[in-house]
């Protein structure tokens, strides 16, 4: 097992992830001799997990069972522990594909947080990119590279504690993609601009790396519904709770510092965008159908037309296929502004 | 030195470079080709002169050849004193047109615009800035050289033709790749009719490490999109082939891929007679009675070389395809398949219940649809069958702002639709329950009170 590769079989010291049911799953250290609990009773490693193949079902000591899977990134941003609010996957396949990145790609990230975009990233440029990560917290520093270890990733990854706006990404000319998420990213630019591929007098020269800075987000809208077409915009708006507009701004005028920031340096195509997931749960829907009283035009005896709208019309009903969205959803998780850095 | 060199050439445009042009919004994929004429935004031009530059560089067009742009630059406050009677601007059209044919600029162009525009001077920065984007967009000259990517392609295709490929905007494609864990190294199926897009963008993923089936219906795989990727020759290696109609044989074991030697060959050689017969009555119709003997002597002798040599062709080629198909049927029969990516304009539920079958258990598939009802199908036909959790069905919003010191908003228009996915991993099958019994994922749909009306 790693982060990077599949595998079939579980083995000791495998991070593996216990389903239990519908958006509930756990990360499990495994372990020859270790017990994990579950609300459907124990799990006992040596017995249940080790030797069994990734995606089986595993039944537990109560009698309920759970189905164990094999880590991925995406599986890993919903079952790590949070030490900082996270980047969630729909933000990271975005950025993904906006950096262009690929196996091979060196990327420099700061903050690294607790590492969800970090993995997912690592899963991307495996086998032979880099990833040089700055944290400047020394002790989520320290829980990511001991994270990487456990994954089996940490010869992708360098871990730096250090502060980035002050002493960059500790490596220059490198780096074919810079991601920042940071409280004041206008301030680390000028160090995302050193730490990617040099361009230069000499033959030594880059044609354009993508970088992208991420401006926090990360709280629940109350819309109740999704409104579309430009002209209702201003109507979703006004239905989000006054509280949320100063924060909407305070963060847009950091787009704005950024987006300035990024002009300063030469950065070309500067774009910003926001990405919004919509889920939808199927459910089947019963919708009962009216009763408008007998047909005066049906040619049934009286009798017998008065026992049968007793036993019908009330519990005439149709059941469609259909979706609904979840009570609520994320409003906004974040705006994610896009760059080149120039050739000359 | 050398070695910077090296570094130096991967971002160098060569010949035979598949690249993209690009203005503005506006995005072609085409081929660097010496002599050969493009067309782009209404303007021929070649392409030679680009080679050697590096990429990112934007050149103007002047007089159908490239040359690289040299780099380069009174306002009001609102528009209160502007007044809109169409008599602002002093050049006519014709005059335009006299400035054209001297062979001005775009840029100069522009700049003659400005100088003769009553009101240029009056309206506010923003106003000058929104006209002069909006005069560069009709008059500029200028192309910009990319290197092509799965975001850039992505991104064209949506803008130019996005009927070729089933309306799938990029950021539901970014979603796609990330949710089925495409990365070096793995295995994955995928099945697709958008020209070949998702197929490029899944082997960029994969830098060519692992390989990928391309599971296609009819008479051979479509991959006109991958060209244009401009992947490294060894790329190809990973990349396999599988006709869906042999699938049902292939699941069921019958699917026979051994060499059948003798009956190939006399199929071959008949079919050659047959065609050696009908050419010679031909032959013999033409010119006098002996010079026709000679020719027809002579015609038969170099017609049955060059049917000798079409059999050897047609038995090499079908040889190849079969070796093809071994190695695709060999790679599948083990039905440990990594991932699996389908987006197609077929039905989407039978082609995933059939291509599930190829999945190792806790593995992650995506399913691409235009339309949200077939993939309500396939979760409910998933749910009645059992062997994944995890579905999602969901849908990206995808919203550009502009951002102007204190004029920042989201744009007015975006994009529709991106398209739906629906997304799950696979389990292992639960031969012991029936489905049935399966842990309920979703609330029992809701049972509303009847009260009774009085008759």
């Amino acid at each position: 097992m790693s982060f990077v590769e599949y595998s079939d079989f579980i083995q000791d010291g495998d991070v593996a992830i216990v389903y239990l049911g519908h958006e509930s799953m756990m990360p499990v250290k495994v372990q020859k001799g270790a017990q994990t609990q579950t609300r459907y009773g124990v799990i006992r490693h040596s017995t249940d997990l080790i030797g069994q193949r990734y995606g089986s079902k595993v039944t537990c000591s109560k009698g309920g069972w759970v189905h164990v899977l094999h880590p991925t990134p995406e599986l890993w941003t919903v079952t790590l522990p949070h030490r900082t609010q996270i980047l969630y996957t729909t933000d990271i396949a975005t950025i993904t594909m906006m950096l262009e990145l690929k196996p091979g790609s060196v990327v420099c990230e700061s903050g690294t947080g607790s590492g969800s975009l970090s993995h997912a990233i690592l899963r991307t440029i495996a086998p032979t990119g880099h990833l040089h990560t700055v944290e400047f917290h020394q002790q989520r520093a320290e829980k990511a590279a001991e994270e990487f270890k456990e994954h089996r990733v940490d010869h992708l990854v360098t871990v730096r504690n250090q502060d980035v706006c002050k002493d960059g990404f500790g490596v220059t000319g490198v780096a074919d993609a810079v991601f920042l998420d940071i409280p004041s990213p206008w301030e680390a630019v000028r160090h995302a601009k050193a730490a990617m591929k040099r361009q230069g007098l000499c033959c030594r020269q880059g044609a354009g790396q993508r970088g992208s800075i991420r401006k926090k987000g990360g709280f629940t809208s109350h819309c109740s519904g999704w409104m579309f077409s430009p002209e209702s915009r201003s109507q979703a708006e006004h239905h989000c709770p006054k509280t949320l507009q100063p924060e909407a701004t305070n963060r847009r005028q950091d787009v704005q510092r950024t987006c300035e920031a990024l002009a300063d340096q030469g950065f070309e195509e500067i774009s910003t965008v926001e990405v919004l997931l919509r889920v939808h749960d199927v459910r089947n829907v019963s919708l009962p159908l009216p009763d408008f009283g007998p047909d005066p035009s049906s040619q049934t005896e009286p009798g017998a037309a008065t026992a049968a709208e007793k036993a019908a019309p009330n519990h005439a009903s149709v059941t469609i296929k259909t979706t609904t969205p979840p009570r609520e959803i994320p409003g906004h998780t974040g705006y994610l502004t896009f760059a080149t850095k120039p050739r000359t | 030195m050398a070695d910077n060199r090296d570094d130096d050439s991967q971002y160098r445009i060569k010949e035979g470079d598949y690249v993209v042009l690009k203005r503005g919004d506006i995005f072609k994929a085409v081929q660097i080709q010496p002599k050969k004429k493009v067309i782009f935004e209404k303007q021929w031009f070649f392409l030679d002169n680009a080679v050697d530059h590096l990429y990112s560089t934007t050149f103007e067009i002047v007089s159908g050849v490239l040359q690289p742009k040299k780099l380069k630059d009174e306002a009001g406050t609102d528009n209160r004193n502007i007044v809109d009677d169409g008599k602002s601007q002093k050049l006519t059209r014709d005059d335009i047109e006299t400035l054209k044919e001297q062979g001005l600029k775009g840029q100069e162009i522009i700049q003659q615009l400005i100088d003769n525009s009553a009101t240029f001077k009056d309206k506010t920065e923003y106003a000058q800035d929104k006209y002069i984007k909006k005069k560069k967009k009709k008059y500029e000259n200028t192309v910009t050289i990319l290197k092509p990517s799965c975001r850039i392609l992505a991104m064209m295709y949506h803008g130019r033709e996005p009927g070729k490929i089933c309306h799938l905007r990029y950021d539901t494609l970014a979603q796609m790749l990330t949710l089925a864990n495409i990365h070096a190294g793995s295995k994955v199926l995928v099945f697709e009719t958008c020209a070949g897009l998702v197929l490029g963008a899944v082997m960029e993923r994969m830098g060519g490490y692992g390989s990928v089936i391309q599971m296609y219906p009819g008479g051979g795989p479509v991959r006109a999109g991958v060209e244009s990727f401009g992947f490294p020759a060894h790329f190809h290696d990973m990349l396999h082939e599988f006709p869906i109609c042999h699938v049902n044989a292939l699941l069921a074991g019958t699917l026979d891929t051994t060499a059948k030697e003798p009956s190939a060959d006399s199929k071959q050689s008949t079919v050659a007679e047959e065609k050696e017969t009908q050419n010679q009555p031909e032959a013999e119709q033409q010119g006098s009675p002996e010079e026709q003997n000679m020719e027809t002597n002579s015609g038969a002798d170099d017609q049955e070389k060059e049917q000798k040599e079409k059999r050897k062709e047609a038995k090499v080629k079908l040889e190849e395809k079969r070796k093809k198909l071994a190695a695709a049927a060999a790679l599948l029969e083990g039905r440990n398949a990594d991932g699996l990516v389908i987006a197609s304009r077929f039905h989407p539920s039978p082609v995933l219940l059939g291509l599930l079958k190829f999945l190792a258990p806790s593995r992650p598939f995506v399913v691409y649809s235009q339309y949200k009802e077939p993939l309500i199908e396939c979760y409910t036909k998933l749910k009645e069958q059992g062997g994944t959790i995890s579905l999602r069905l969901t849908d990206t919003w995808l919203r550009h702002y502009q951002v102007l010191p204190n004029r920042t908003h989201p744009l007015l228009l975006m994009s529709g639709g991106g398209g739906y996915v629906l997304s799950g991993t696979t389990v292992a099958m639960d031969r012991s329950k029936p489905a049935g019994s399966q842990r309920a994922e979703e609330p029992a749909p809701k049972r509303l009170k009847l009260t009774d009306t009085e008759g």
